[in-house]
């Protein structure tokens, strides 16, 4: 009897499977927490914002705001519990008390019978300010010793004594812009009042847990009593980490104070002002290097803008130091991180999560190296990569301690020079610039490493919970949410594999704190490799479950048994794995079990800034060529060639979508998104009509993506490797494929190519005037 | 207005004949089919016409058959569909026989949805494109999305699936012409409900009359601005008349005075007819507002409403176009140009509305170019706009209209810089002084869009552009065009 099945599955592991909600999307039958019937009496919420970026609030007058319709006027003193939504350190009110922090804080809320009588009426109240000077820039907070967290060091080796004997050295400045998630659907969540004072509420949400927590913190009651579920986001890309929490809490506070169903949705405009986003950067870097282009020292200093509250920002700032590296060694390095406090909307989790900005200023430097050496800029990257396989066996140690085992990155660059053609196209590009005056073309080729793990080990573990039922049909449950990344298909194919069942045969659920309880966010692109495994793990339980019922019942030993498309084969006999279950329940066998997993090998000792903070890197590298109008700053992106690592994927359909959708994303941020706020501290681009992320047409017609294929060296599920944030650093290459168009207005200058991020058809022409004069 | 007697709101929703009398006349169609119909498949992205995951398709009784578009929900008025046939995504797999419908069974194989939230509004862009256009090219089916936007999958699945839908039979989108000639109305429509009146005369004789009673009212075209009053600022429209089934302000002629387009013919059906003049308007007509933008929106409302950065007015103007307006006294002609006075302020009295724009043929010895730099190629507001038309003569340039928009409080002329160029040769020395003029000509604003420096800088090196391209055809100058 094999043991191995011999017949294939539908949907196990590494299949192409489709996401297992794209036939409900296409057909507009996937609901979302807005589509769900609202209860009798539903009531909807709106919030008054301040209008100033930093105020002390002298009185509020709320008798205004009675009209007819209203239900609830909610204040700071209204809570029954502590006016706190934030994540880890205190910071985030639901309402502002004595301050207001920045222009877009929630003041005060309504809940009314319409959206539209309740924003009416909260713009009834009178709120008094007085004025206070605000901080808006990073350089203000460093002046004025304004942090949200302590200043933090790396470092490796001696930065300042390598700097001073280095061959050459460099100062270069770089800024970059935030990004706002722009998700498709905005923050939204629904309360519905339970008996004895418990709170269910559907929650736009990556974080459920979360937002049970501090559902059951405002309203002082225990999280036993708090159900917080999601079955989809419209997108999160990291917005609804954290952020979700203020509008579930706002939702649930209304709800408790009327005892009716209150929903809060934020519109578009009201969600870009009132929500945090990806975090701008300042950074300063003092670099050395010998006449090959080999790192001889970096000093490099990030200042982080936090806006009003820490929410995630340490965290964050944490990655942008960790990823200062990229996928070079810098041997003698020191990184200080700043986390600075602004009158602005308090920034949070966006997809890599801090690792993008830290990753694109080593890149930078690398274009910096190679043009001021004359250099190809692709050997100045070979020659820094870490090399674990060296002889010496001395080039893999990062800058925070963490020996890098797999670089994979000289793999990668290899095949992606050669698939990309990448050599010919240089000395294409070259021969255009030589011909054309008024359009400059440019190419870049940029690899990514990003450690997989959240940095605060204590997330590393996840819950599921797995039903087998009577009919052989199964339901998974696990701590992971679904946004679109495909999570729930993987661990659904995960499930089914294990079984050795058609994946239709299993059905993911809403994500539901009642079901698996304490869960992580789901974020730091680790839902499939933590839940997957819990999943695994649960499936396992009762599938083992089933083996020992089979042996006994049959008399068979363990290897007579295998599992194989829908049946078992058990000695001589096939059952359908129906039947199977069916008998083992009639034998009271449990069919149902919970699932654990926790990620072996990390530890981080934050005061001494040493570790193994993640599990393992994932890999990627990139190739950009982009065209440029030096008359007016206008860009195209014609052809990109992206070479990714997903170790062994476990849906090469859904880790494609993740390459393709991080890389247009990546792009985005360092191209056309960019954030603008008034010299008062007030966001003027809330909306799509002022705030450009990519089109269609802003995706090169010539796209090729690739996998590389290969197992993850670590044991993660099915070998496979994180994708969701990885992929979104890609977009790196395309924003230095403009630095290097821009450089070639003047081939012969000297000066480094000053483009700043976001490179908007004015940044670019900016640069180019600069180089030009 | 007396004896205009009032009615209800009569439309096809999926096939059904639907009659509303209760909801306000600023209820927007997608309010309505979310909250009122229960059809929750149509979502709102952004409620102002900028992201399409609210695009349905709306059918228009034409010449006898229903005329299929794709609009934004989110920004059209429950009482401008009246008499309007509404297919939202909910309705393709009826269409179909109870399968997905083609688009949608290749979103599904391309792997074209992730979050999906975007994707109903993709499904319907795209079932309009196929309806419409047999045989979409590459660049029709980015010109169809180029208003909708998704942020999960970079595009290039449902790029495909486009593609592949396109190679499938055509599902026909049933219409029932009859069922819609019944909702026709040969008289005004008038709606009352909640506090709030809306008109739609079918004369200009009609809306001339209605104006003279309602001076203030809101004179509401395809509402692609209109909207967002409602959506975005929250305004109360108490009176609201509606231009777009006011036979007189349709239609399309030609003489040899050159094209006449009423007031009310939207965006695309004028730019269809302005892309076969020859002008070479087309690059900036596409990317003005998006597909759903062009299908709502008309010419003749993006003049009226006197916005600064109005797309369509720089090449208007360079091209001397006028436009006639009309009140209970008559009508009067003016140049489009001295159509705006100052900030949001027209030369229109009250009671008066606009009802044609002519168009001049330009001269064959006409050099013309019109250009948009904005941050993204689709769907963005301009930071600087500029048309621009010079007459030769004997190798002079005997007149020069410089046409911007986004450089001052309205679409404006550069003076200073035409003046330079009178009389002068078409050289780059003199481009050179025309450039420097534009110093004089405009202190433009900074603003998220564009900073100062940024709009002064491309105002003048378009004006160089203009000038390679007309001396240098080969010349290189334009970033899209290889990204086609």
């Amino acid at each position: 009897m094999p043991n191995k099945p011999v017949h294939k599955i539908d949907g196990g592991m590494g299949a192409a499977k489709a996401h297992d909600s794209a036939h409900l999307h296409v057909a507009g039958e996937a609901i979302y927490t807005d589509d769900l019937p609202e209860a009798q009496g539903c009531l909807h919420a709106y919030m008054l914002q301040s209008p100033h970026a930093h105020a002390r609030i002298k009185s509020i007058d709320i008798s205004g705001c009675w009209l007819p319709g209203v239900h609830a006027v909610m204040t700071a003193k209204d809570i029954p519990g502590k006016n706190e939504v934030a994540p880890v350190f205190d910071g985030d009110p639901v309402f502002a008390e004595e301050f207001v922090q920045y222009a877009g804080q929630s003041v005060l809320a309504i809940a009314a019978e319409s959206m539209e009588i309740a924003r009416k009426a909260a713009h009834k109240a009178v709120v008094e300010y007085e004025e206070l000077p605000a901080i808006l820039t990073v350089q203000d907070a460093i002046k004025a010793e304004k942090f949200v967290g302590q200043t933090y060091k790396m470092q490796s080796g001696d930065s300042a004594k390598a700097l001073g004997s280095a061959k050459n050295r460099l100062q270069g400045v770089l800024d970059i812009g935030g990004q706002d998630h722009f998700y498709l659907e905005g923050q939204i969540a629904m309360a519905t009042p339970q008996e004895n004072g418990e709170m269910h509420c559907w929650s736009s949400t990556q974080h459920p847990s979360e937002v049970q927590h501090l559902i059951a913190k405002v309203l002082a009651i225990p999280d036993h009593a708090v159900t917080v579920e999601v079955r989809r986001m419209g997108g999160g890309f990291g917005g609804k980490e954290s952020q979700a929490s203020l509008i579930a809490c706002v939702a649930a506070l209304l709800a408790r104070k009327t005892g009716r169903a209150v929903k809060c949705r934020l519109d578009r405009d009201d969600d870009m002002i009132m929500t945090g986003k990806r975090h701008g950067f300042h950074v300063t870097y003092d670099v050395g290097f010998d006449d090959d282009g080999l790192l001889q020292g970096l000093d490099m200093m990030q200042a982080a803008d936090c806006g009003m509250s820490a929410d995630l920002s340490n965290a964050i700032a944490d990655r942008a130091m960790f990823h200062a590296d990229n996928t070079y060694f810098l041997q003698d390095a020191t990184v200080t991180s700043y986390r600075c406090f602004t009158n602005k909307v308090s920034n949070t989790a966006f997809r890599g999560f801090g690792g993008p900005q830290g990753m694109l200023v080593i890149e930078y430097i690398m274009d910096d190296i190679a043009r001021h050496l004359g250099l190809d800029a692709l050997t100045v990257r070979r020659r820094n990569l870490y090399d674990p396989k060296g002889s010496l066996n001395k080039r893999c140690t990062t800058h925070y301690g963490m020996t890098v085992e797999d670089c994979i990155t000289a793999d990668i660059f290899d095949r992606l020079e050669k698939s990309s053609d990448y050599r010919a196209r240089l000395d294409a590009v070259a021969a255009f610039n030589a011909k054309n005056n008024i359009l400059k073309k440019g190419i870049a080729l940029t690899p990514v490493k990003f450690g997989i793990s959240f940095t605060l080990t204590m997330l590393n573990q996840a819950g599921a919970l797995v039903h087998v039922y009577k009919d052989g049909s199964v339901q998974l449950n696990h701590g992971g949410t679904e946004m679109g990344q495909g999570l729930h298909t993987k661990v659904c194919q995960v499930v089914a594999d294990v079984f050795q069942i058609d994946f239709e045969r299993v059905k993911i659920t809403a994500t539901n704190t009642s079901k698996v309880p304490n869960t992580s966010a789901t974020a730091a692109s680790s839902g499939s490799d933590l839940n997957g495994k819990a999943a695994e793990a649960a499936a396992l339980t009762i599938k083992q479950r089933l083996i020992d019922f089979a042996t006994t019942h049959f008399k068979v030993t363990t290897k007579d048994i295998c599992f194989d498309a829908g049946h078992v084969h058990i000695g001589t006999e096939t059952l359908t794995f129906q039947a199977l279950v069916q008998l083992a329940y009639v034998n009271r066998i449990s069919l149902s079990s919970t699932g654990f997993y926790a990620t072996p090998k990390i530890f981080w000792d934050r005061d001494k800034a040493q570790g193994r903070p993640f599990f393992y890197f994932a890999y990627g590298a990139a190739v950009s060529e982009v065209i440029v109008d030096t008359l007016t700053g206008e860009y195209s992106l014609l052809r990109a060639d992206i070479l990714h690592d997903a170790g062994r994927s476990l849906n090469p359909a859904i880790d494609i979508g993740q390459i393709e959708g991080g890389f247009v994303q990546g792009a985005g941020w360092l191209t056309s998104e960019e954030l603008w706020w008034n010299d008062k501290g007030v966001l003027k681009t809330h909306a799509p009509s002022t705030y450009k992320i990519p089109t269609g047409r802003d995706v090169p017609k010539d796209f090729r993506v690739t996998l590389f294929e290969g197992d993850n060296i670590e044991d993660t599920i099915y070998r496979s490797k994180a994708v969701g944030e990885p992929p979104l650093m890609l977009g790196i290459s395309v924003f230095l494929a403009l630095r290097d168009a821009v450089a070639a207005v003047n081939p012969q200058n000297k000066t480094l190519s000053p483009l700043m991020a976001p490179a908007t058809p004015e940044e670019v022409l900016r640069a180019i005037t600069a180089l030009k004069a | 207005m007396k004896n205009i007697v009032t009615d209800s709101i009569r439309f096809v929703l999926n096939g059904k004949e639907i009659t509303v009398d209760d909801a306000p006349p600023t209820m927007t169609l997608l309010q309505y089919l979310r909250s009122a119909a229960h059809l929750t498949g149509t979502k709102e992205g952004c409620a102002e016409g900028d992201c399409g995951a609210c695009t349905v398709m709306v059918g228009q009784l034409q010449n006898g058959t229903v005329q299929y578009r794709s609009i934004n929900a989110c920004i059209a008025l429950l009482p401008t569909l009246d008499g309007r046939q509404i297919v939202t995504v909910e309705h393709l797999k009826t269409i179909a026989g109870g399968k997905l419908h083609p688009v949608q069974d290749a979103m599904v194989s391309c792997h074209a949805s992730q979050c999906g939230f975007c994707t109903p509004g993709f499904v319907m862009a795209l079932t309009n494109l196929m309806h419409n256009n047999g045989h979409a090219t590459d660049v029709d089916i980015q010109d169809a999305i180029a208003g909708n936007l998704c942020r999960c999958t970079g595009y290039r699945p449902i790029m495909d699936a486009a593609r592949k839908a396109n190679a499938e039979p055509r599902v026909e989108i049933p219409s029932d012409p009859v069922v819609l000639k019944k909702l026709q109305r040969q008289k005004i429509f008038a709606y009352e409900a909640k506090g709030g009146k809306f008109f739609s005369p079918v004369s200009v004789d009609e809306m001339a009359n209605l104006l003279a009673e309602y001076p203030d009212a809101t004179l509401l075209a395809g509402g692609t601005d209109v909207g967002l009053w409602v959506t975005k600022f929250h305004m109360d429209l108490p009176v609201i008349i509606y231009t777009g089934n006011v036979a007189g302000l349709q239609g399309i002629t030609e003489d040899a005075e050159g094209l006449h387009i009423g007031a009310a013919v939207s965006y695309a059906d004028a730019f269809a007819a302005l892309a076969k003049t020859g002008a070479g308007m087309e690059d900036l007509l596409r990317r003005l507002g998006s597909a759903h933008i062009r299908n709502a929106g008309t010419l003749g409302g993006n003049i009226a409403n006197g916005s600064p950065i109005g797309d369509g007015m720089p090449p208007l103007i360079a091209l001397q176009t006028r436009i006639v307006l009309r009140s209970t006294t008559g009508t009067r002609t003016l140049a489009l140009e001295d159509y705006f006075l100052a900030y949001k302020k027209q030369d229109k009295k009250p009671g008066e509305f606009l009802e044609n724009v002519i168009i001049p043929k330009p001269r064959t010895d006409t050099l013309f170019s019109t250009y948009k730099i904005s941050k993204r190629f689709d769907q963005d507001i301009s930071a600087v706009c500029a048309g621009f038309a010079l007459d030769l003569a004997d190798g002079k340039i005997t007149a020069a209209r410089l046409a911007y928009g986004g450089m001052a409080a309205t679409p404006k002329r550069a003076t200073a810089a035409e003046k330079s160029l009178i009389g002068k040769t078409w050289t780059q020395e003199n481009v050179s002084a025309a450039m420097q003029a534009i110093d004089e000509d405009f202190k433009p604003l900074s603003d998220m869009r564009a900073s100062s420096d940024y709009r002064q800088t491309v105002a003048k090196n378009l004006l160089q552009r203009f000038f390679v391209e007309t001396t240098t055809p080969d010349a290189e100058t334009q970033v899209y065009r290889y990204a086609e």
